[in-house]
């Protein structure tokens, strides 16, 4: 018994020995792992696309719009369209369908791609090539009416005005973007990749003198499955079915947060109806599109309007502290205003419903900044609402800020002029306001009847197209610096609505108004930032230090995107407004961070906002000198009231939902023909039962055929 | 390339072992062990030499193609040599194994005889190696693509397969042949099989020229087969009876009670 202990010892000692010496092998085993190559033979068939921008598939109330692929991906054999007439080939006699279509920019039309889509049974797919510089004859995919059924002219306010009856706003749109299509589309940037997917289609699949292509053919293969499907009802109710442990949404609503700011500190605790404030609104917009996904350059159709409110809020500061005028100034900044106004029409609901400080009777007027890009000319048009204006109380405040408007334009080289015929308002955040009642409002533009953006809502809709152009040799900080002609107009037209602003508030002081002027170092200092490069010195100064890791080495992306992800610029503008409307002061970071001037300060944060901002470095050090702006700015939620009452086939609100997906990629291959593939498969089965019958021939005959040699003594076979 | 190549590809390498496994293996239990078994000694055989290659690698420059060439061809003698090293280590494996199971059962006949240990270790040592040329690229021959978008040859799937094919039946006669040998102490033999199981694998480095690897390999199976017939007890004569289907009476006519 005695022994036992001892033995068990022993024998435990020994498999210790054992253990610690397979866990030394295990782990030399397990360091070799490190640096094992990829698979080599896939390397050898694909080559996959490393630029890949998908379109993506919108739902709202009644349609699906954009572009959905199989969920293993479409393969088509690629096929570089030469012109219109080449869709012969890919629609009716090419003989390997389907194919993949590649197009380049200037053949991107709605005749083709309507011809595309109606004969998708032989389309896989299209890949459209970017091109560097912007067409000149002007591309637009969204519609010829933006807006259209979301705004204030319906049948019930003036059916002589509803859709676009009277102004074709944008006629340069082919409304290629609310199209639905079954077939992945692509777009591709002009560089090495792509020549190189264009010279495997050279090589392989190009035909000459109508011959067909002989196999091995050039093929690619898109990846671009979208979850949901048919409409925002249909796929709201799906994200709410809980059949596993881990319940997947298929579509998210879009949305994401309006900027606010206002010239007298509101308390955010007080909602509903505020007693004896009057508010003057001054809007912009800040969100833009394009046909592909995350592509919003955006340049005059958002850009131009909220750079110039900033501008003039910043003008307006000293102003507006000093001496306050009688009414407040709220500066609004409205997202998601592309897909049927989400947030014009979130904030009008919260007015309406005492979810804001404020109330739509508070409100005395609204003067809008709409696309005021300038191409060399130096007059803006202020629209006005005919409808309304038939109210004689509703017209003369009207008439009053369009005078103030024309008196602010008096001492610069500028002209403000109304359009010569009773037209409605275009497109604009206005609209959801006058649905609301009749309020007396403004909407400033740079066209008199139709847009003259030319890229309305499209990817070329960028600084270029802003006749942003720099000295060339430049240095990004230099660059930053530069004063462009577009930025001397924009100074002007800030200028302007200052001014406009600050007599519409009530303020009365020539001297003041005189003093208001916008410093045009700062609006091109701003169109940098968001049309060429976020991360540049003077946006660093301004951010907090964990959003400055984001500013990115790329022009801003202005499309709205899901309610959960933050879009770039509302943060950028929210943080651009605090430090230009707001002061600097002297607390602490701890104190500063939790939204308070001192430790038992409770009542500072419904009023004002604080922000830690990184400050720059002085000139003779490196370390960032930080600080704390107290402002009034606040973000509110711009998400659709059709999604806080669940009425998913809402009329009246936007219903705009983007579906999710699972993987976006690309690759490129050759493929083999269907009669190779074939005759593999059918000398395999052969093979297979050849050598079946002949191992059961063999096997069945063993005993004499292997039977000299044989041992003596019998065993068993 | 798609289901059909996929198919057509297991198939076509892996269909003679099929079929060798289901009518001659898969009612036996003892042969099934012993076919693993095999499998196995090849797989350790093969992760030693790719132990060697892979340190060797890592060592290496790795820039200079003529050095990595040439590290490839090492690695690729250096596993032959490793495999059969284990192919004798099993045959002695097996030999203790017989004479232990002899004491053990109460019967006085072996249960299974050497000759036919030879064919099941050599198709063990087959299936292992056609599973390892092999699978990987059948995985990829499922996909939609082909090889060939930067210039290599489309027969790439198919001369795989063939390959693996007259790999698996190659290591079958070398296990009949090389166990013969060793019985009958014939090194001369064992020393035959070893060079070509050399010639066989360096022939892959002709590849992407498939037909003059592939054709040569086929030529030097053939070979190989008559040679393990011949080893196996086989002779022509068997065989003219057989084909003439004189057989019926032979077997009545040495018909011995067992």
């Amino acid at each position: 018994m005695s022994t036992l202990p001892v033995v068990f010892s022993a024998f435990q000692t020994r498999k210790m020995d054992l253990l610690s010496n397979k866990w030394i092998i295990n782990l030399i085993f397990c360091l070799f792992f490190i640096g094992v190559s990829c698979n080599s033979v896939e390397n050898k068939i694909y080559v996959h696309l490393n630029y890949t921008i998908p379109c993506v598939r919108l739902l709202n109330a009644t349609h699906q719009i954009g572009c959905q692929s199989s969920l293993s991906g479409d393969v088509g054999v690629l096929h570089v369209l030469e012109s219109e007439a080449n869709l012969d080939w890919v629609l009716k006699t090419g003989p390997n369908p389907p194919y993949m279509v590649i197009l380049d920019s200037t053949l991107f039309t709605r005749s083709i791609m309507m011809k595309l889509k109606t004969g998708s049974s032989r389309v896989a797919g299209v890949v459209v090539v970017a091109p560097s510089s912007n067409p000149a004859e002007g591309f637009s995919p969204h519609t010829t009416c933006p807006n259209e059924n979301s705004g204030v002219y319906s049948e019930s306010y003036d059916p002589a005005l509803a859709h676009c009856n009277v102004t074709v706003w944008n006629p340069l749109g082919n409304g290629l973007s609310y199209e639905e299509y079954d077939f992945p589309m692509f777009s591709l940037k002009d560089d090495n990749d792509t020549q190189a997917i264009k010279q495997c289609y050279y090589n392989h699949n190009h035909v000459v003198n109508g011959s067909s292509p002989q196999y091995p053919l050039c093929a690619m293969q898109l990846y671009s499955h979208m979850s949901a499907v048919t409409d925002t009802a249909t796929c709201m109710r799906r994200n709410g079915i809980n059949f596993s442990l881990n319940p997947e949404a298929v579509c998210d609503p879009l949305g994401d947060f309006n900027v606010l700011a206002s010239t007298r500190p509101l308390n955010y605790t007080d909602k509903g109806h505020k007693m004896g404030e009057s508010v003057v609104i001054a809007a912009a917009r800040l969100d833009s599109r394009s046909f592909f996904f995350d592509i919003a350059p955006g340049a005059e159709s958002a850009a131009s309007g909220f750079v110039t409110l900033l501008a003039a809020a910043h003008a307006l500061r000293n102003a507006t502290q000093e001496a306050q005028p009688n009414r407040t100034i709220l500066y609004a900044f409205f997202q998601g205003e592309t897909f049927d106004y989400i947030g014009s029409s979130r904030l009008v609901y919260d007015m309406e419903n005492k979810q804001f400080p404020l109330d739509l009777d508070n409100v005395h007027s609204v003067v809008e900044i709409g696309q005021v890009g300038l191409h060399g000319e130096s007059k803006l048009w202020v629209h006005t609402d005919p409808v309304s204006r038939r109210n004689s109380s509703v017209n003369e405040e009207v008439e009053k800020l369009i005078r103030n408007l024309n008196s602010s334009a008096l001492n610069l080289n500028f002209s403000l002029q109304e359009p010569s015929f009773s037209q409605p308002l275009p497109p604009s955040s206005f609209q959801r306001f006058l649905r609301a009642r009749p309020i007396p409002g403004v909407v400033i533009q740079n066209h008199n009847s139709a847009f003259t953006n030319k890229y309305y809502e499209s990817m070329y809709d960028n600084a270029e197209y802003l006749n942003m152009s720099y000295p060339p040799n430049l240095t990004p900080e230099e660059q930053l610096e530069y004063i462009t002609d577009a930025a001397k107009a924009l100074t002007e037209a800030a200028t302007i609505v200052a001014r406009a602003l600050y007599t519409q508030a009530g303020g009365s002081d020539p001297i003041q108004l005189q003093n208001i002027n916008v410093d045009s170092q700062m609006v091109t200092q701003m169109l940098y930032g968001f049309l060429v490069k976020s991360n540049n010195s003077w946006f660093q100064q301004m951010v907090p230090s964990d959003f400055a890791i984001h500013l990115r080495e790329r022009p801003t992306n202005f499309y709205v995107g899901v309610t959960q992800q933050h879009s770039e610029p509302t943060l950028l503008v929210q943080y651009l407004l605090a430090n230009l409307t707001g002061t600097t002061v002297n607390i602490t970071q701890d104190n500063c961070q939790n939204q308070r001037e001192g430790e038992d300060d409770k009542e500072s944060k419904h009023i004002y906002s604080y922000m830690w901002v990184q400050g720059a470095a002085p000139p003779n050090s490196t370390e960032r000198v930080a600080f704390c702006v107290r402002s009034t700015v606040r973000l509110s939620k711009a998400l659709s009231p059709a999604f806080d009452l669940e009425e998913y086939t809402s009329k009246d609100y936007s219903t705009w939902t983007e579906s999710r997906w699972k993987s976006i990629k690309g690759r490129i291959f050759l493929v083999a023909s269907h009669e190779l593939e074939m005759l593999t498969l059918g000398v395999g089965v052969a093979v297979l039962i050849a050598s079946l019958m002949l191992t059961y021939i063999i096997s069945s005959k063993a005993d004499i055929l292997f039977s000299s040699g044989r041992e003596p003594t019998a065993a068993t076979y | 390339m798609t289901a059909a190549v996929f198919f057509g590809c297991t198939f076509i390498a892996f269909g003679p072992a099929i079929a060798l496994f289901l009518f001659t293996i898969a009612r036996e239990p003892l042969r099934v062990i012993f076919l693993i078994a095999g499998a196995f000694f090849w797989l350790v055989s093969l992760l030693f030499s790719s132990l060697v290659w892979f340190i060797s690698v890592q060592i290496s420059n790795k820039e200079s193609a003529a050095q990595q060439k040439g590290l490839l061809i090492f690695g690729v003698v250096l596993s032959v040599l490793l495999q059969e090293t284990f192919r004798f280590a099993y045959y002695k494996l097996l030999k203790k194994a017989n004479e232990g199971l002899l004491t053990l059962s109460q019967e006085e006949t072996m249960p299974i005889s050497i000759r036919q240990l030879a064919y099941v270790s050599g198709l063990g040592f087959g299936f292992m190696s056609g599973a390892f040329s092999v699978v990987n690229i059948l995985a990829d021959s499922a996909g939609p693509g082909t090889v060939g978008i930067h210039g290599d040859s489309q027969h790439y799937f198919l001369s795989s397969a063939f390959m693996t094919m007259a790999i698996i039946l190659l290591h079958m006669f070398w296990g009949v042949v090389f166990f013969d040998a060793c019985e009958k102490q014939r090194w001369w033999a064992v020393a035959a099989v070893v060079i070509s199981h050399l010639l066989v694998s360096c022939l892959t480095f002709q590849n992407p020229e498939y037909v003059a690897s592939l054709v040569p390999t086929y030529v030097i199976l053939f070979l190989m087969g008559v040679w393990a017939f011949y080893s196996a007890g086989g002779s022509l004569k068997n065989l003219k009876l057989c084909l003439t289907c004189k057989d019926k009476d032979l077997l009545l006519a040495n018909h011995r009670p067992r």
